[in-house]
């Protein structure tokens, strides 16, 4: 069974090939059929492969796929080669399921779109990046589908082109996580020129052999792989780019900005995690970027006016706790919230398309309202999301695994009191925005008629979203609630789990840690019901005052980072490249050019047609060089 | 033949040579530029023949030969060519083929 682990990636990619070739011509059930056809038997190969793995573990709990060599010049040796274990595993299952949801979803959704096909085409190509990333047994391999998604991104973020507001937001995405991706690559030569190889498993072990904890060289590559995540998974300061992508179609920000490709970053370093263990440095700083990400991007999502923003910036949000767990070396929590995160954002996004295609493309939630009872089925299922996002205890996913963070960040020895404010302080900011989209959309006055899409497709991903982000969280419960562990177990064997400093009196300070996260995130519901709903002209009054008014306009604008980067970053390159449009360098040209052309101008004088004149200058000439001559 | 020294003849052969040259810059008339191609040619010749007798060596009358031979094959080219100029122009002048250029 194993052996079909190469249909996985294959089948999206042969699908992106078909609609390329064939799309314009084949009928809207035709593109459908294929679009997301290949991502279902992609799915479905996925969990042949998963119970085939658990079943029946292969050896190390590993396997790997060689297809053929790739390129092999002078030792430099790429394959194309697939890596198949519990880390990988479970990020395919994500990306595949989810993925084939939101295609369903899509079929739907897009289907009065002039670029359906085109549109299909992209999104197999997007999940074919995603799966060659994360399956890939070499840095090369993993780097082509790091930048498959980036040009995936790119494009779907741009898809409705004729808007150049949207090329632009492409562009942005393009371009900022591109800063990350040339960080990546400086990575992989540095790691490339010292062991020869990049064979990810191959490198390593030699590298925990040969360089020692804190060295300067180990630090340095960590900090390049730290740059191509943070450019990738939207973390501070390479996060300005996110909240932008949401000008692509819904169901891309749910695919790509959610589930999956924000969480490359995610995923590259708990690859590397034994890389990312050498340098207590970088990890500290891994940890601290969470944490203020995930702080800056919920006080953003708390002013917002458009309810795909706030989904974006709490997306930001959500991943700085993954880097926050991932910094305190909580490896499988971090994986662990990713895969929740996947089912209740993704749910979260296609709820709030639904309800911005069912308002005629509104996406303004001060002009939504109401919507309970005209959108009762959005209404839970979007409930249900919310609850996951803000982890209310006990029956949602977000619960168990954002509480497992938190522990660990308490008891990591590289944790500490301060990140776990730091992160107990976002879980409140989350509750408060989350629900005051809530309030804000589904209650109070119904401002706006409401045109509801009743179709099945899109019904049935959000059914099958809303159960897992209710009960996603099972798999792993904390000891006072059961101690299930089947995640950490499984992971056992890619990702070391963490060594709790005070073992001993664990329990106790766990139930305690437990009901602090509960009552903190059922204080933010609380504080969002009063001041969003029952108090809502209080607000408004601060928001309008001097200092509540420059706060929010802040905060709205995403803490002024896009206007600093325009500052000292767009704006003097684009006065050099003003400046330097005509520069010295083109003036040696252009006056060799110019010069040239005169010295012709001057010698087609000569060219009288007169015979004589011409006898005349062969006399002059002559005489010329016979006097030179004789002189000489 | 002693009677007329060396430098005279080459004196003589210059103020031809200057003579034709001059033919050719200020004659308009192609047949007159003609005449004067030859006696620029028959003045060089002389000089061979001078400098042939001057050092008693036959190669420069060996040289005056081929002047001859090559001065016949030019003449005949250049008054088939004043033929076709006159059937094109109607005229003899040479600065009529001015309007060459542009």
């Amino acid at each position: 069974m194993l052996e079909l682990l190469w249909l996985i990636p294959a089948l999206p990619l042969a699908g992106f090939c078909t609609l390329v070739m064939a799309g314009p011509r084949l009928a809207k059930q035709g593109v459908a059929f294929i679009g997301a056809g290949s991502v279902g038997i992609s799915a479905a190969m996925a969990m042949l492969v998963s119970i085939s793995f658990i079943g029946s573990p292969p050896a190390g709990h590993a396997f790997s796929q060689t297809l053929w060599p790739w390129m092999e010049v002078s030792g430099l040796k790429a394959d194309i080669s697939f890596a198949l274990d519990p880390l990988s595993l479970i990020m395919i299952l994500v990306i595949t399921f989810v993925g084939f949801l939101i295609h369903l979803y899509s079929v739907e959704y897009m289907r009065e779109d002039e670029g359906y096909s085109r549109f299909f085409s992209y999104m197999n190509l997007f999940v074919a990046s995603m799966l060659t990333l994360v399956l890939a047994d070499n840095l090369l391999l993993l780097y082509l589908g790091w930048e498959g998604v980036g040009l995936c991104s790119y494009l779907l973020i741009g898809f409705w082109y004729r808007d150049p507001e949207n090329g632009r937001a492409g562009r942005k995405a393009f371009i900022v996580t591109r800063i990350g991706d040339v960080a990546l690559a400086a990575g992989i030569f540095l790691l490339y020129t010292h062991f020869r190889t990049l064979q990810i498993q191959e490198l390593m072990q030699q590298l925990s052999v040969q360089w020692k904890t804190g060295s300067v060289l180990a630090t340095a590559a960590v900090l390049l792989f730290l740059g191509g995540a943070m450019g990738k998974s939207a973390q501070v300061p390479l996060q300005t780019w996110l909240p932008d992508a949401m000008a692509g179609p819904t169901p891309v920000s749910a695919l790509i900005h959610a589930a999956t490709m924000v969480t490359a970053g995610v995923y590259l370093i708990a690859r590397t995690h034994i890389l990312f263990s050498l340098s207590p440095l970088a990890m500290s700083a891994v940890a601290v970027i969470g944490a203020v990400t995930l702080l800056l991007a919920g006080c953003s999502a708390l002013v917002q006016r458009d309810i795909k923003r706030v989904l974006a910036y709490s997306t930001i949000s959500q991943i700085g706790y993954m880097f926050l767990a991932l910094g305190v070396g909580a490896w499988s929590a971090a994986i662990f919230h990713f895969m929740v995160h996947a089912f209740f954002k993704a749910l979260l996004f296609l709820c709030a398309g639904v309800v911005i295609a069912s308002l005629g493309h509104e996406r303004d939630m001060f002009r939504m309202g109401g919507l309970r009872r005209q959108l009762p089925f959005v209404f839970w299922t979007f409930l249900a999301g919310a609850a996951s996002l803000s982890s209310l205890p006990l029956v949602t996913g977000g619960f168990y695994s954002k509480e497992f963070i938190l522990s660990q960040v308490y008891t990591s020895p590289s944790g500490g009191i301060l990140l776990w404010v730091a992160g107990l302080t976002g879980a409140f900011l989350t509750s408060l925005y989350t629900f005051r989209m809530v309030f804000l959309v589904f209650f109070g006055k119904e401002k706006s008629k409401v045109d509801e899409n009743k179709s099945l497709s899109l019904k049935v991903p959000l059914i099958i979203l809303t159960i897992l982000s209710l009960t996603g969280g099972f798999f792993e419960t904390p000891q006072t609630l059961g101690g299930l562990s089947f995640f950490t177990d499984f992971m056992q064997t890619v990702l070391p789990s963490l060594n709790p400093l005070n073992s001993h009196n664990f329990m106790s300070s766990e139930l305690s840690l437990q009901i602090i996260v509960s009552l903190v995130s059922l204080a933010g519901v609380w504080f969002a019901y009063m001041l969003f709903l029952r108090h809502r002209s209080f607000t408004e009054g601060v928001a309008m005052s001097g200092a509540g008014g420059l706060l929010h306009r802040f905060w709205s604008a995403g803490w002024g980072f896009d206007w600093l980067y325009d500052r000292i970053i767009v704006r003097p390159f684009l006065w050099i490249a003003r400046v330097n449009r005509d520069d010295l360098i083109d003036l040696v040209y252009a006056g060799t050019a110019w010069y040239s052309g005169q010295a012709q101008r001057l010698l087609s004088l000569t060219q009288s047609g007169n015979l004589r004149w011409y006898a005349a200058m062969l006399a002059f000439g002559a005489v010329v060089f016979i006097a030179l001559a004789v002189s000489v | 033949m002693n009677s007329v020294s060396g430098e005279f003849c080459l004196l003589l052969a210059g103020v031809l040579f200057a003579l034709g040259l001059t033919g050719v810059l200020i004659r308009r008339n192609i047949i007159f530029i003609l005449m004067s191609v030859e006696i620029m040619l028959n003045a060089a010749g002389l000089a061979f023949v001078v400098a042939a007798a001057r050092w008693h060596e036959p190669d420069g009358q060996v040289m005056f030969i081929f002047i001859l031979a090559m001065a016949a094959a030019e003449v005949s080219v250049g008054l088939a060519l004043v033929l076709r100029f006159f059937r094109c122009f109607g005229t003899l002048d040479a600065d009529a083929a001015g309007r060459m250029r542009d």
